[in-house]
C-alpha cells in the first residue's frame, strides 16, 4: 500500500547515507521515526531489529507474516518480535511491498545460488558478523541473527508456490518509514550482491534518517 | 520404497500435541506419516557438531525458487549445506514461514485447559514444546529461527494474503526425509499455528527410521535443481573435514 509521509526532512534529527556493502547499527528509541530511503533505486536494505533493553527479543519474520497473515510488508505492518510484541510499525511505503522471506545473502548461501567460486564475494550476513564483533556491548551473537526485512526487495510468491526474484519495483527516491513500540537497534546491511536483479547488479546507497 | 532396506531400524509413533528430539546421522531416512490426517509437525535442524549452524528457511526457499516444500526439495543450513533431502513425499505441499502456535493461540482458539485438568490431553503449543527440547542442549528462543510445518499446506494470494488449506489433510499421507549430514531434529506434533479447527487438533505421527540407500550420481534431490548440486558438493566438502 503507498502511503506518503508527513514528516519533513527539515525536522529531521539526523541522516546517514549508508554506502553499499556497508552496515548501519543505530539505536532508536521508542516513538522515534526511522526512514530508509533508496536513493538510487534497485537497492535491498537487509534489515534486523532488536529490543534494545533485551537482545534475546529480536525482529521475527515468521511472527510478522503469521499474525498479519501475509507474506509482504507494507503501512500499517507491525513487525513483531520472537515473543510476539510490536517492535516497529510502518507508517508510510512509497515502495508498496518489502520481502521478510527471502533472508540475506551470505558467502555460504552464494556458494549454492550462484556458484562455487562466488565463496570469498562479500556478502550481507559478512556485515553483521562485522557490526557483532565491533558492538559487543550490544550483546548479539550469530545465535541471534535470524531472519530479516529485505527492504526495497520485490521477491512475489505465486498461487502455484513458487517464488521469485524480480527486478525491484523500487526507484530513485522511494522510502519507506517507521516508527518504534520500544527502544530498538536497527541493523542494516546495505546489500553488496551483485548476482542477482534484486539491487540492479550494482549495489547503491541507502540514506538512514530519524526523527 | 526407496529405502535400501525395508525394515524399519527404530518405529516410534509421536502422540499428539508432543515433542521430541532426537540425533540422526548421516546416511538415515526419516519416515513421517500422518495417521489420521491433518497433522502438523512441527520441525527444526541443528548441527551436533556446531550448534550454530541451523535450518534456514530463506536460503531454503530462495536457493530453490520455491515457497512449498515437497519430494526434490532440500533442506539447507545457513551454512550453505544440506541436512536432509526430501526423498518421497505425496502430501506435496509443507510449509515453512508461518512459526509455531503459542500459549496465547491456543487460548484464544481452543480456550485454556490446564494439565491439572486434562492431565495428557492437555493443549500443548508448539512454542513451549521447541522450548523443553533446545533447553536439552543449552539453547532457547534466542536459538528458533523458522520451522517447518510439515503436512500443512499455506498457500498465499495474488496479494500475498495466506490461508492454511486444511482440504489437503489426508490420512496416511507420509514424506521421507534422507540425511545428508548428522543432525539434531527438534519436532513438535502441536497445530499449526493457522489452524481454526472447531476443537484441538489431536493428530499423532509415525516416525519410522531406516537405511538409506547410497545417493546415486542421478539421484533426484541432487539434480532437481543445479543448487542442489552445489549443496551436495559443500556436503562433501564437509565430510572431507574441509568445511568449517
Amino acid at each position: 500500500m503507498i502511503r506518503e509521509s508527513d514528516m519533513l526532512l527539515s525536522e529531521a534529527q539526523e541522516s546517514t547515507v549508508v554506502p553499499a556493502g556497508d552496515y548501519l547499527l543505530k539505536k532508536i528509541k521508542r516513538g522515534q521515526t526511522v526512514r530508509i530511503t533508496d536513493l538510487e533505486g534497485n537497492q535491498a536494505a537487509d534489515t534486523l531489529f532488536y529490543n534494545a533493553n533485551n537482545t534475546a527479543e529480536r525482529y521475527s519474520a515468521m511472527d510478522t507474516i503469521r499474525e498479519q497473515g501475509n507474506v509482504y510488508l507494507s503501512a500499517g505492518t507491525l513487525l513483531r518480535s520472537n515473543f510476539g510484541n510490536p517492535l516497529l510499525e510502518i507508517t508510510a511505503d512509497t515502495c508498496g511491498r518489502h520481502d521478510t522471506l527471502g533472508g540475506a545473502c551470505a558467502t555460504e548461501s552464494n556458494t549454492v545460488r550462484y556458484d562455487l567460486n562466488k565463496r570469498c564475494m562479500h556478502a550481507c550476513r559478512d556485515s553483521w558478523m562485522l557490526a557483532i564483533g565491533e558492538h559487543e556491548s550490544v550483546g548479539i551473537s550469530k545465535r541471534d541473527i535470524t531472519h530479516n526485512i529485505n527492504f526495497f526487495m520485490n521477491v512475489p510468491v505465486t498461487a502455484e508456490g513458487g517464488l521469485t526474484f524480480e527486478d525491484g519495483i523500487s526507484a530513485p527516491g522511494k522510502y519507506v518509514e517507521m516508527v518504534a513500540h520500544m527502544d530498538v537497534y536497527m541493523l542494516v546491511s546495505n546489500c553488496p550482491q551483485l548476482n542477482n536483479p534484486c539491487n540492479g547488479y550494482n549495489p547503491t546507497p541507502v540514506e538512514i534518517t530519524l526523527w | 520404497m526407496t529405502h535400501s532396506t525395508a525394515q524399519s531400524l527404530y518405529t516410534f509413533e509421536l502422540p499428539a500435541a508432543s515433542h521430541w528430539s532426537l540425533k540422526i546421522k548421516r546416511g538415515l531416512e526419516l519416515t513421517l506419516t500422518d495417521i489420521t490426517g491433518g497433522a502438523n509437525l512441527g520441525m527444526m535442524f541443528y548441527n551436533p557438531e556446531n550448534l550454530l549452524e541451523r535450518y534456514n528457511a530463506p536460503d531454503t526457499l530462495k536457493c530453490q525458487h520455491t515457497f512449498k516444500l515437497t519430494r526434490g526439495n532440500c533442506l539447507y543450513s545457513d551454512m550453505g549445506r544440506i541436512f536432509c533431502s526430501i526423498t518421497a513425499d505425496n502430501f506435496g505441499w509443507h510449509e515453512t514461514v508461518c512459526g509455531n502456535s503459542r500459549k496465547q493461540h491456543i487460548e484464544k482458539t481452543w480456550g485454556s485447559l490446564s494439565y491439572q485438568d486434562a492431565q495428557n490431553d492437555w493443549r500443548q503449543n508448539g512454542f513451549d514444546a521447541f522450548l523443553v527440547e533446545l533447553t536439552k542442549y543449552g539453547l532457547n528462543e534466542r536459538d528458533m529461527g523458522a520451522n517447518l510445518n510439515l503436512f500443512s499446506k499455506v498457500v498465499a494470494d495474488d496479494n500475498g494474503n495466506l490461508s492454511l488449506d486444511t482440504s489437503a489433510a489426508k490420512p496416511g499421507a507420509s514424506l521421507t526425509l534422507r540425511f545428508e549430514m548428522d543432525t539434531l531434529v527438534v519436532m513438535h506434533s502441536c497445530p499449526h499455528p493457522l489452524n481454526q479447527a472447531a476443537s484441538y487438533p489431536r493428530t499423532p505421527v509415525l516416525c519410522e527410521l531406516f537405511e538409506a540407500a547410497p545417493v546415486a550420481d542421478d539421484d533426484y534431490c541432487k539434480n532437481f535443481r543445479p543448487e542442489n548440486g552445489r549443496g551436495f558438493e559443500n556436503n562433501r566438502l564437509y565430510h572431507l573435514g574441509v568445511g568449517a
